[in-house]
This record gives structure tokens, sequence and C-alpha cells, in this order.
């Protein structure tokens, strides 16, 4: 082990736990949650997780959910995704990146009166399958398609 | 503070649709710096939409959402002339509310 990384390491542990003793952490470390969001689900690592992390047991693949996203992204950064759940009664629609870090990316509650129809740019780190999810009654559906990324979006 | 959302409205026959460009900075927690620390995350985490005092949108986001992010969504009903508001906070406690016009 080189001796000297140790030695950095050990000492900025140190600090650290110093500064948090004297409750000087910038604000930035300790921040806090928005109200009801749901730290458990995005901390998910697959699209069951997220699944159950959401309340549901386990989601089927169902044609009347259509995913759009690109077949190859150039740029991880900003890559648009939507979906549209043609399955009635749809409450929710999720998006799940299976290989980002965490792969729940956003969720969608759809009131009565609003399509549940939605779309917004996400980051990729890499090519994976994008899942789209919808929930219906207290069932869950999923769409599936991979996006090939080019150029990652998670940087590093 | 940041920056205004640029929030644009139409309504179309019966249907609503509105689509939104926040400006936010959307910091994964995933990179580094130059010194190679990670970058804390700052994210919007919870984003939603009202009009006519009633919620049309409302999402909660993970990091994975792209720098400035782009909404789109759309509702029932809605009159040219009226207003939708947008909201969302961060996870820094941040918050922001902006407003358009239907046309």
């Amino acid at each position: 082990m080189e001796r000297r990384e140790f030695m950095h390491k050990s000492s900025g542990a140190t600090v650290l736990g110093l500064a948090a003793a004297a409750g000087l952490l910038p604000a930035a470390a300790s921040a806090q949650n928005a109200p009801g969001w749901n730290k458990a689900a995005f901390e998910t690592k697959s699209l069951n997780d997220a699944v159950k992390a959401l309340g549901g047991s386990a989601a089927v693949e169902s044609k009347d959910l259509v995913l759009q996203a690109p077949e190859i992204a150039e740029n991880g950064n900003v890559v648009r995704i939507g979906a549209q759940s043609n399955i009635p009664g749809t409450t929710q629609v999720a998006f799940v990146i299976e290989k980002n870090p965490y792969a729940l990316t956003a969720v969608f509650d759809i009131p009565a009166g609003t399509d549940a129809s939605v779309a917004t740019n996400v980051k990729m780190g890499q090519s994976s399958n994008v899942y789209a999810l919808a929930k219906a009654g207290d069932k869950y559906y999923y769409a599936v398609k991979e996006v090939k990324v080019t150029l990652g979006g998670c940087g590093g | 503070m940041s920056d205004p959302m640029r929030i644009r409205a139409q309504v179309q026959g019966d249907k609503t649709t509105v689509r939104v460009l926040v400006s936010h900075e959307m910091e994964s927690g995933q990179r580094r710096d130059g010194a190679g620390k990670i970058i804390p995350a700052w994210f919007i985490q919870s984003i939603s939409a009202v009009y006519d005092g009633k919620t049309v949108m409302s999402a909660q986001w993970g990091p994975a959402v792209a720098k400035n992010p782009f909404v789109q969504f759309s509702f029932k009903g809605g009159k040219a002339g009226d207003k939708v508001s947008v909201s969302w906070v961060d996870n820094r406690g941040d918050k922001r509310t902006d407003e358009a016009v239907i046309s």
C-alpha cells in the first residue's frame, strides 16, 4: 500500500470527523430531503427493487405502455425519454435506468384528467436498458428499450 | 436564487400541453472535482404543476434527471388566458415557483 495515500486518507477522515463533531459541516453535506421524497425508492439498483420500494410486488411487461427513447444517445448527459400509458386507470409513470448508479430516475404522479404521457431529459452513465413503469390500480407494468450511449453522462 | 423556469402552455381542443425548462445544475453526486473530491449531490427532488387550484402533475426526481431539466405533460381542460404555475424543491431546500399564461 502506498504510504502517502494511506496518510492522506486517514488524516482526511480525522478532519472530517472533527468537523462533524464540532457541527462545522457545510449545509450541503447535511442536506435535507424534500417532503414526501421517497428516499428508499431512489436508492434502488434494479427495476424489481424500485417496484417494491414504490409499494408494488412485481411488474409485468405490457404492450399498452409505449416507451420513447433513442436507440443511440450520442451524449449521455441529455437523453430525451418519454412514456405514454394506454392502460386504463394509470396513476403513476416512472423511469428506471438499469445501469445508472441509482436506477430509479423519476416518478410522475398522474392525477385524474392528466394524460398518462410524460417526457423528460435524463443522464445515462453508460449503455443500458431503460424501463418505463406504469402503475394502474395496484399493479405495475413495464416497457423496456436498450439505449446505447456513446459518451457517458455521469462523468468521473 | 436560481433563474426563472421557461414554461410554455398551449391549449389545443380540450387538452393543454405544458413544456417546462427548469434552470438547475442537477449535480448527480457521482462526479469528482479537479482534486478528486466528490461534488455533493444537488438536484430537484419534487416538482409539481397547478392549474385552477388543482394539481395537474407532480413528480419526484432522482439525481439522474438531466441538467436544466425538461418536462412535458398534458392535461384535460385549460383555457387560453388562464395561468399554470410550476414549483420545485431541491435537496438543499431551495424552491422556486413560476407561472405561465396558457396560449
